[in-house]
């Protein structure tokens, strides 16, 4: 089977939405990976990757009801499917295979 | 609650604008929430640049793409909704008969106009071009200066081509020397024809490239040859061979028929060109030529020159300035000629000569009328569009139907062009029609051979390029406007044009009044212009006389036999000879010398001979003096002078005054009121008048004014019959010959009048549509009116008064433009008349009564409708 291809800021939003389980949307995703990583990230690409991940099938979203802040414009909630969700266990075992597989020495030299 | 701060709005509505709709809600939102944060965090002013640098972040495709619609994608252009529209279409035509009248009537007009127009400057501009050498051509001239004045002019010394060869053979392939082309008396046994021809060096064959049907270019190379145009040939042979016959020049020199060349074309310099005789049979024939001790002072032949391949004419011409100065003698070089080449592509549009520049010549009018031909069209279409904008809003429950029925805004935007189309179509069809019905007329007037190019890419390109633009720009304003209704609101009723709707068309109005205007008051001026020049007092009576052409010998050497002859049929009042018809002046010499004459001025004078009976005959006026008479012997060396040139003289007592010609003395004797004998627009030469029975070569005859023209020009033919057998009788009435100098200002004024009248036509018309089309709106506001008692009067001056002010800012407008204008070309002429305030009252006055006139049949129309009726309708 054809592995799913997940980028580095892909897989990061796609474990912040995760994270944010039912309260995950642009805005929340946004100061949550800033805060997180540090790394302050322009509106668009969030957006941009949001939409990208609803197209691989990863996230899945839908519209909130209205709000009474932000001039009673509606939030689009996204949600990790469970493509999502087997793509991020797949990155993690990946991951943890690359961790197994590392000599004990290595890593301490690159502690040291 | 503290205020809540916004986040900048001119990013938000730009964020509005490239959004896609879909995406928005929530992207804005989000956006928003950040800001609110942001200000907290990092203070307003950095949050809102902090906020833009965000929107602009969107700026991506994915977010710019609209979502497509789910439902299937109409097809815009199905051959039964097109077909739909086109009988939609027609059936708007036939409803409203008088709009679609005018709409394309208008339009037909306006675009048989221009196409006349171009196709007038199109023969204009290919004027000459069918030769095939036409940019090797040119024409030898020279200027010289008299009196400071730089004068430019075709006739050279005859030995200026042989000159040239000689010295700067090597640029040129062919010099042709010329005589001018005029009437000759051309005879084959008993038919005598006069036909306009001329006297060429052999090689002009060759340079003209003459098509021979018959013969061969090198016809001329035989001093008795002659070669003819096909359809001289066809008026003398009919079908028999004319190769090898003989005929008689002016009957005086016999030559061979040695060629027949195809006719030349009717737009080119050369088209009176009907027959070509040999330059050596003119010099052996004119034996004085040969006998000129000073052979360069003398100009009276033209020269021609083809350039050789590689030469470039301006250098050619630089190299050949001196030509002729380096042969004069000394005392003549204070004339300064200069020699120069005239290309053959500027010898029609650009001919006039000030100073010694190419200032220029017909292609002004090249200019006048293409500038009045887009005019006349933009009237047309201003027209087109204003009816087709003010029916469209009446169209609008239409566009409501169509749109709750599923009609999409393509298709709306399609019908809508389709129809507009439609129109401009048959618009074309029927200005074609226009044009093909008026062209004969229009080429008598314009002296042309036009014809419709029908044949020919460039014109169709033109034509349905126009058209489309046209029925583009026409139809835009419904399709893109009307189709933007919404059905609700058109079908409730609510709809409301806005305020300003009007004001496009208005400013149009105004447009097209304003050169409507100018128009007029253009005519108006040309008109009276000519005018002016026609009753300026010529100082002579033009009155039944009539010139006959001295073209044999044998009218030459019996003037008494003649004179006596003619006075005894009873119908001739008078009759004398002269070197030149009174209506022109062949010969201005130098040589003059006065006393008080100052060294400085050269002093060139007209200078006519005239036989004793000359006087009486045109009716001259004295000033003071007396006329010639047979009682003073003396007379043989007496002058009669005019008064400019006793004013340019200086002479306070002229008469008894000697005045030396070439050294000879003559006495002054009279002095006469200025004759106009050349071009009425201009101030009367200097001219002198000397007794001289050997240099005439025209025949005055004034006719007894009892006796009606035609029986005595029957009693005129028996006498010249016998004393000029060889020749038909010829005549020309001096009247005509005068009226002939006002044929081009006539030939502008007509046209000119019949464009202004076209472009009044137009506008009124479009005028006529447009307070229909108010009246009809206004239907009910008239019905209140009325039932509150407004009279016939008042609602007639309500729906007037709108277009009179328009009809008088245009007015406003026009006047100082068109001052400004024909100022101009009136101050061309030395002759000519004042512009008055009146011109521009009278104009103004004129467009505004014609105004009223179309508006009022409307008004009144509308005002006289019963209430009853125009508060019921729907």
């Amino acid at each position: 089977m054809k592995r799913t291809f997940l980028g580095e800021f892909e897989e990061i939003v796609l474990l912040t939405v995760a994270i944010l389980g039912e309260e995950a949307y642009g805005v929340t995703v946004t100061q949550e990976l800033e805060q997180k990583t540090g790394r302050a990230v322009g509106f668009s690409s969030i957006h941009t990757t949001l939409q990208r991940l609803e197209e691989k099938g990863f996230l899945s979203s839908k519209m909130g009801g209205a709000t009474a802040e932000r001039g009673g414009r509606r939030k689009r909630f996204f949600e990790v499917t469970a493509l999502g969700r087997r793509a991020l266990m797949e990155v993690k075992q990946v991951r943890e295979e690359l961790w197994g597989a590392l000599p004990p020495d290595t890593l301490q030299l690159m502690g040291g | 609650m503290k205020p809540q701060i916004e986040p900048p709005r001119f990013a938000d509505r730009f964020l509005e604008w490239f959004c896609a709709p879909h995406l928005l809600e929530n992207i804005q939102g989000d956006l928003h929430e950040e800001f609110e944060y942001q200000v907290k965090r990092i203070g307003e002013p950095r949050a809102k640049w902090f906020y833009w640098w965000e929107v602009l972040g969107f700026i991506k495709l994915r977010y710019i793409k609209r979502k497509p619609s789910k439902y299937p994608k109409t097809y815009l252009y199905s051959p039964i909704m097109l077909r739909n529209y086109f009988k939609i279409a027609f059936r708007n035509l036939l409803k409203y008969k008088g709009y679609s009248f005018i709409n394309i009537f208008g339009l037909a007009t306006g675009m048989a106009v221009a196409m006349l127009i171009g196709l007038w400057i199109y023969d204009e501009l290919s004027y000459n071009k069918s030769f095939q050498n036409y940019d090797r051509i040119a024409q030898i001239m020279q200027h010289q200066t008299f009196d400071g004045e730089v004068n430019t002019q075709t006739a050279n010394p005859y030995l200026l081509g042989d000159e040239i060869r000689a010295q700067y053979g090597s640029d040129f392939k062919h010099i042709v020397m010329s005589s001018w082309t005029g009437e000759h008396l051309l005879n084959f046994e008993e038919k005598k024809l006069t036909k306009t021809g001329n006297y060429f060096e052999p090689a002009i064959t060759e340079m003209l490239s003459l098509k021979m049907l018959k013969g061969t270019r090198s016809g001329l190379k035989d001093m008795n040859s002659v070669l003819l145009s096909e359809s001289v040939a066809k008026a003398y042979f009919g079908e028999a061979d004319p190769l090898g016959k003989i005929m008689k020049v002016d009957n005086k020199m016999n030559v061979k028929v040695t060629g027949v060349y195809q006719d030349l074309p009717y737009n080119s310099d050369f088209r009176d060109l009907t027959f070509i005789l040999p330059w050596e049979l003119y010099l052996s024939n004119q034996p004085w030529i040969k006998e000129m001790t000073n052979p360069w002072r003398s100009n009276f032949t033209q020269t021609y020159a083809q350039l050789a391949n590689n030469a470039d004419i301006a250098q050619v011409s630089a190299k050949i300035k001196n030509v002729k100065f380096n042969k004069i003698r000394p005392e003549e070089k204070a004339f300064k000629p200069v020699v120069f080449l005239h290309p053959m592509s500027k010898w029609h549009l650009y001919s006039e000569f000030k100073n010694g520049i190419n200032t220029g010549g017909r292609i002004e009018f090249v200019w006048l009328f293409g500038i009045i031909g887009a005019f006349v069209l933009l009237l047309a279409c201003i027209n087109f569009m204003n009816l087709s904008t003010a029916r469209s809003e009446k169209r609008a429950k239409e566009v409501g139907i169509r749109k709750a029925i599923g009609s999409v805004r393509g298709q709306l935007i399609n019908q809508f062009f389709s129809e507009s189309l439609l129109v401009v179509i048959i618009a074309f069809g029927l200005s074609l029609l226009l044009v093909q019905l008026i062209l004969p007329t229009f080429n008598e007037v314009a002296d042309k051979k036009m014809f419709l190019l029908w044949s020919n890419p460039v014109f169709w390109l033109l034509s349905v390029g126009f058209t489309l633009l046209t029925g583009v720009v026409a139809g835009s304003y419904p399709a893109l406007y009307l189709s933007s209704f919404q059905p609700i609101k058109v079908l409730k009723g609510t709809f409301r044009v806005g305020r300003f709707a009007a004001v496009p068309r208005k400013v149009l109005v105004v447009v097209q009044f304003t050169v409507s205007v100018t128009l007029i008051i253009g005519t108006i001026v040309v008109f009276r212009q000519i005018q002016h020049a026609k009753s300026r007092p010529i100082g002579y009576s033009r009155d039944g006389l009539l010139t006959i052409p001295i073209n044999t010998p044998d009218l030459t050497g019996h003037y008494d036999v003649l004179r006596n002859d003619l006075l005894k049929t009873g119908v001739v009042a008078e009759m004398s000879e002269s070197s030149n018809p009174v209506t022109s002046i062949w010969a201005i010499n130098n040589g003059y010398d006065w006393r008080g004459k100052a060294p400085s001025i050269q002093g060139n004078f007209a200078a006519v001979s005239v036989t004793h009976d000359f006087g009486k005959t045109i009716g001259w006026e004295f000033k003071e003096g007396r006329d010639f008479s047979r009682e003073f012997v003396t007379d043989s060396s007496a002058i009669i002078l005019n008064e400019t040139a006793v004013k340019f003289m200086g002479l306070k007592k002229p008469l008894g005054e000697i005045v030396k010609i070439n050294e000879k003395p003559f006495q002054v004797i009279g002095v006469v009121k200025d004759l106009v004998m050349q071009s009425p627009y201009s101030p009367v030469f200097r001219t002198s008048f000397v007794l001289d029975y050997k240099d005439v070569n025209v025949i005055n005859i004034k006719i007894n004014p009892t006796i009606s023209s035609r029986e005595a020009l029957a009693k005129l033919e028996v006498v010249f019959k016998k004393h000029n057998p060889s020749a038909p009788f010829e005549y020309k009435f001096v009247d005509d010959e005068y009226a002939k100098k006002f044929s081009d200002e006539e030939r502008i004024s007509k046209l000119a009048t019949f464009f202004a009248m076209l472009a009044i036509f137009i506008s009124c018309l479009g005028l006529f549509g447009l307070a229909s089309f108010v009246a009809e709106q206004r239907t009910k506001e008239i019905g209140i009116r009325k039932v509150l008692g407004a009279s016939v009067a008042n609602l007639w001056g309500l729906l007037s008064k709108d277009f009179v002010l328009l009809v008088i800012i245009s007015c406003l407008i026009s006047s100082p433009i068109a001052y400004y204008f024909m100022n101009d070309w009136v101050q061309k002429y030395e002759y000519h008349t004042d512009i008055s305030w009146w011109v521009f009252i009278a104009s103004g006055a004129g467009a505004l009564a014609i105004t009223l006139l179309t508006v009022s049949f409307q008004a009144i129309k509308a005002a006289l409708m019963n209430p009853v009726k125009s508060l019921k309708t729907e």
